[in-house]
């Protein structure tokens, strides 16, 4: 078929660097199509732009008034002439319509070996799951192996997409979504968020990184696999890793149109929007992970917290938070010389048992505070309510 | 062809009164019937909403400047290019050129003395002035970050004072809009002089018919869907969020039902601007008027059928992307029309190349290339990558601002001295449109290139944030390019400066304008500069809007002048194109 041997035989060679200079470097097999039909539109764009605007400079040029032009007299309207440029461009379009086609059925149907990567999109990150269970929020793969990446979002519409793949497509809270690649060469490449999704759209980008070999990817599986032995460190990566650090902080001080820092979180009584105090303890933490909406503190848009469930942190990695937020607190007393046991039975936590938090019951996203805007500029200073200061600490 | 010219000569000595000095009370003009003062009081209006729009356009370009973003932090950035957007759309392109020049203009171009409902027309200003109050107020106290799209679930769930507040200013827009497309249609149905059939119309007013038949179907789905995302923000009747149940795919789909129509809402008048001023300037008839007038009906109508490819990665179904995108390029077949036939306008003309005709001709080289940029978008296997890139953004401001905007500028500078019977200064003129076509190849041509390298659209920064940064190289062509999109707007925004700058100072030391300055063949030049409140003495007889032989510069007069028919038959016996 014409379609399927001739043409691309015939727009290859002229037609690649005209490609290659648009698009960057082309890292999948998927690319390389995109490119040469790329490529192909670039040459028909040309030959129109050249006959319309040279058209019209010749024209410009010929009949501009001057001493001596008149206007002559031609026919002003011919059907032959208005057939010619209906039906030319109707058949070089219908062309595009039908490589445009092969090309996205192509796009839309992965291999069935394809290794199948979970992708979870939040505000705002990526996190990538691998089949053995690692998560990352780098997306590592394997040239020449096929991979679809199963895609759901947390909370509102993102896109993944990595231009040298020349593939996108958009993470839809609700659903699946579906997009396959199978990367030709080793190497790191850009991966943005490309739908509009909020205060950090901008920085939702991350890496992909294309491993030369199996076993490469295999250990770099392996490595992630295995979290750090103390909870504390491993808290700290995970604050970085999950996104926390994009909105809270650990010096104290608020993140502009963020939450609260995380040196202020533990171990104090905490005022909430609506009434009522919370105190910071784990299950505040927990609460506030998987459910944020139930306890917004005063001074801050609870609204801006994503939920995160358990698929986007597990309770193991709850512990280890916990273990990381309390690290943080003034009044922390490091552990004395003993390493492994820092999981400190959390009993001052439970004696501490909140009374007050009842008002705060509302698991609707209802209860938003109504002018933000107002609040966005002070949330920094009223943080800290006076009667709580320090009744409880670490005291091991 | 011109029965007034016995009752009043042409142009030598004007009458002392005309529409904007014969009443001068500010009640003579805040509850003015009159189209034409309609019709100014909206050109003020629209012409403040293009420079805020303007302001916060160049806002966004300062900010791009630097990877890390130069001015603003996220949401301020994210603010500001929801308010440019909204601005840009709602307040300035979708009623510019219907609502100023279709006003004025429309009921002159039928010999008619106002539209069929002045009344509504009024009513229909007042409600642009009481929405854009309301629209702009709200997304500036409320901080609304949405894009102009207000996508599903972000919109919904986002604080919903903002989202409320600003569609209930859309909603507002909408009627303003609806009653004019109304007043046009009807108008141009019932209100056409004896002897205009339709394809005796000067194209304008196909194109604005056309407009008014779009405003007509789709704006009322913009109302519905504005209204269901108010109600789903509010009580969460679960229609768009799926936390309630709701598809926020759906959400897109009302959208774009609206929202894809209206590109031809924008785009249409002023396609219709440069069928009206092209023949003019080239003193040539309009080459195949009828296939011009029914491609405008033709886009209208296939403008309603293409809206799934806003969407093609927007997980809507393949089978639906593949059929949309099909529809697609159907739409491009009469747009190509258009151009071929103005291009065949201009063979063998006298071409003048006046301040005009500079905007018509860099609207043919600006629209040229965003058309043909729209192949890339329709194809669905190179649309994936370009999607939600600079590419996209580079495409629809070739589209809307260089054709819109540009045929906006033309038509002004064609018809100011009819308006508001001031001659401008021509080198200026000429300069400004020189500018303004220089600034935008700048601003927007680096940004096709800025998609295709992948740099996605909304962006406040490109550098990456910390521990990811995009590679460093990657980084030094955004940086680059970005840089010299932002140098482009500043010669562009030079160059609307210095058109306004024309514009004005004729108004307070122009020459006084002749009546036909141009020597167009529609009624509208054969009423006085300005025109009277009543447009015409007597009801003017209908020739062909695009016949030129009988006219003849005076240099007396600066304008031209209509000779006396030779022989009475020859007007009627030189039909109008194409109405074999």
């Amino acid at each position: 078929m014409f379609a399927n041997h001739l043409l691309p035989a015939l727009i290859n060679l002229p037609a690649l660097p005209l490609a290659g200079f648009w698009f960057g470097e082309a890292a999948s097999t998927g690319a390389q199509d995109v490119d040469q039909l790329f490529a192909l539109i670039n040459w028909m764009c040309l030959f129109f732009f050249v006959l319309i605007i040279g058209m019209m400079c010749v024209f410009l040029f010929k009949y501009m008034k001057r001493d001596g032009h008149k206007e002559e007299w031609s026919p002003s309207h011919s059907n032959m002439l208005e057939i010619v440029w209906s039906v030319i461009p109707t058949l070089l379009v219908a062309l595009l319509f039908v490589l445009g086609f092969k090309g996205f059925i192509d796009m839309r149907t992965p291999p069935a070996n394809a290794y199948d990567i979970g992708v979870t999109a939040y505000k705002w990150r990526f996190q990538f799951d691998y089949p053995n269970g690692a998560q990352d929020e780098e997306l590592h793969a394997v040239v020449g192996q096929p991979v679809r990446l199963v895609q759901q979002s947390n909370d509102v519409l993102h896109s993944l997409y990595i231009p040298a793949f020349r593939t996108k497509m958009d993470v839809v809270p609700g659903r699946y979504t579906y997009q396959w690649f199978e990367a030709t060469k080793a190497g790191t490449y850009d991966l943005f968020c490309a739908e509009y999704c909020g205060k950090d759209h901008s920085n939702m980008n991350s890496n992909v990184v294309i491993h030369e070999t199996q076993a490469e990817f295999d250990a770099w599986l392996a490595k992630i696999n295995t979290p750090p032995d103390n909870p504390i460190e491993w808290g700290e990566q995970l604050y970085t890793r999950k996104g926390c650090k994009q909105c809270h902080s650990t010096d104290g001080t608020a993140r502009p149109g963020g939450g609260p820092s995380f040196q202020e979180t533990y171990g104090k009584t905490h005022q909430l929007i609506g009434g009522g105090t919370v105190v910071g303890n784990e299950n505040y933490i927990l609460d506030s992970l998987r459910k944020p909406q139930s306890q917004i503190r005063t001074g801050y848009k609870g609204i801006t917290m994503p939920a995160f469930p358990r698929s986007l942190v597990k309770d193991k990695e709850v512990d280890a938070l916990i273990a990381f937020i309390k690290s943080l607190s003034p009044d922390y007393v490091p552990e004395v010389e003993t390493v492994p046991e820092v999981e400190t039975p959390e009993e001052e936590g439970t004696i501490q048992d909140e009374v007050a938090t009842e008002s705060a019951e509302e698991p609707e996203p209802e209860e938003e505070p109504e002018v933000e805007s107002v609040e966005k500029t002070d949330e920094m200073p009223d943080e800290e309510p006076e009667e709580s200061a320090k009744e409880n600490g670490e005291t091991p | 062809m011109n029965a007034t010219a016995d009752s009043i000569d042409d142009g030598g000595n004007e009458p002392a009164e005309n529409y904007l000095n014969c009443s001068n009370t500010i009640a003579s003009w805040a509850f003015t019937l009159d189209h034409k003062r309609i019709g100014v009081m909206y050109l003020v209006g629209i012409c403040i909403a293009l420079l805020l729009g303007g302001l916060f356009a160049m806002a966004i370009r300062l900010q791009l400047w630097m990877p890390e973003g130069m001015l603003f932090d996220e949401q301020m950035y994210n603010e500001i290019f929801t308010l440019h957007g909204a601005i840009m759309v709602f307040l300035f392109i979708i009623p510019s050129v219907p609502a100023t020049f279709g006003n004025f203009f429309l009921p002159i171009m039928l010999g008619a003395k106002d539209v069929a409902f002045p009344r509504m027309n009024l009513a229909s200003f007042y409600l642009w002035v009481f929405g854009t109050i309301f629209f702009v107020a709200a997304m500036l106290f409320t901080g609304l970050d949405t894009g102009w799209t207000f996508y599903t679930p972000y919109s919904a769930e986002t604080s919903k004072a903002p989202v409320v507040a600003a569609t209930m200013g859309v909603f507002i827009l909408g009627f303003s809009s609806i009653f004019t497309g109304l007043n046009f249609v009807v108008t141009v149905n019932t209100m056409r002089p004896p002897g205009m059939t339709w394809f005796r119309m000067p194209l304008f007013l196909w194109s604005i018919y056309a407009t008014g038949v779009i405003q007509l179907l789709a704006t009322p789905v913009l109302g519905i869907t504005v209204l269901l995302l108010g109600a789903e923000a509010v009580f969460h009747i679960g229609i768009f969020d799926p936390r309630y149940g709701g598809d926020p795919v759906l959400y897109q789909h009302f959208f774009w039902f609206y929202s894809h129509p209206a590109v031809y809402i924008m785009i249409l008048p002023g396609m219709g601007i440069i069928s009206e001023l092209l023949p003019v300037y080239c003193r040539k008839p309009i080459f195949g008027y009828k296939f011009i007038a029914l491609s405008s009906i033709a886009i209208a109508l296939l403008g309603f059928l293409v809206w799934g490819h806003h969407m093609f990665v927007s997980s809507e179904s393949t089978i639906a992307a593949v059929i949309f995108s099909g529809l697609t390029f159907s739409v491009s077949i009469p747009s190509g029309i258009k151009v071929f036939n103005w291009l065949a306008t201009m063979y063998k003309g006298n071409i003048h190349m006046n301040t005009g005709m500079c905007y018509v001709m860099a609207f043919m080289f600006l629209f040229t290339i965003g058309g043909l940029t729209g192949l890339h978008l329709g194809t669905l296997a190179t649309d994936v990558p370009l999607h939600d890139t600079y590419f996209v953004v580079a495409h629809f401001h070739y589209v809307m601002m260089g054709g819109a905007l540009i045929a906006f500028l033309a038509g002004i500078f064609h018809w100011w001295p009819k308006m508001f019977g001031k001659m401008y200064n021509e080198f200026w003129g000429q300069v400004s449109a020189m500018l303004v076509f220089i600034g935008f190849n700048l601003t927007f041509f680096p940004q096709f290139y800025l998609g295709t390298l992948g740099m996605p659209r909304r962006y406040a920064s490109y550098e990456g944030r910390e521990g990811f940064p995009i590679s460093e190289a990657l980084v030094d062509q955004f940086t680059h390019l970005h840089r010299v999109s932002t140098g482009g707007a500043f010669v562009l925004a030079t160059g609307l400066v210095i058109a306004a700058a024309v514009l004005l100072a004729a108004l307070l030391w122009g020459r006084r304008a002749p009546r036909n300055p141009w020597g167009g063949a529609t009624l509208e030049w054969t009423c006085t500069s300005p025109p009277i409140h009543s447009n015409f003495i007597d009801t003017p007889s209908v020739g062909d809007p695009y016949f030129y032989e009988n006219m003849e510069w005076d240099p007396e007069l600066g304008g031209f002048k209509t000779l006396p028919p030779a022989k009475p038959i020859e007007t009627s016996e030189h039909q109008p194109a194409g109405s074999e």
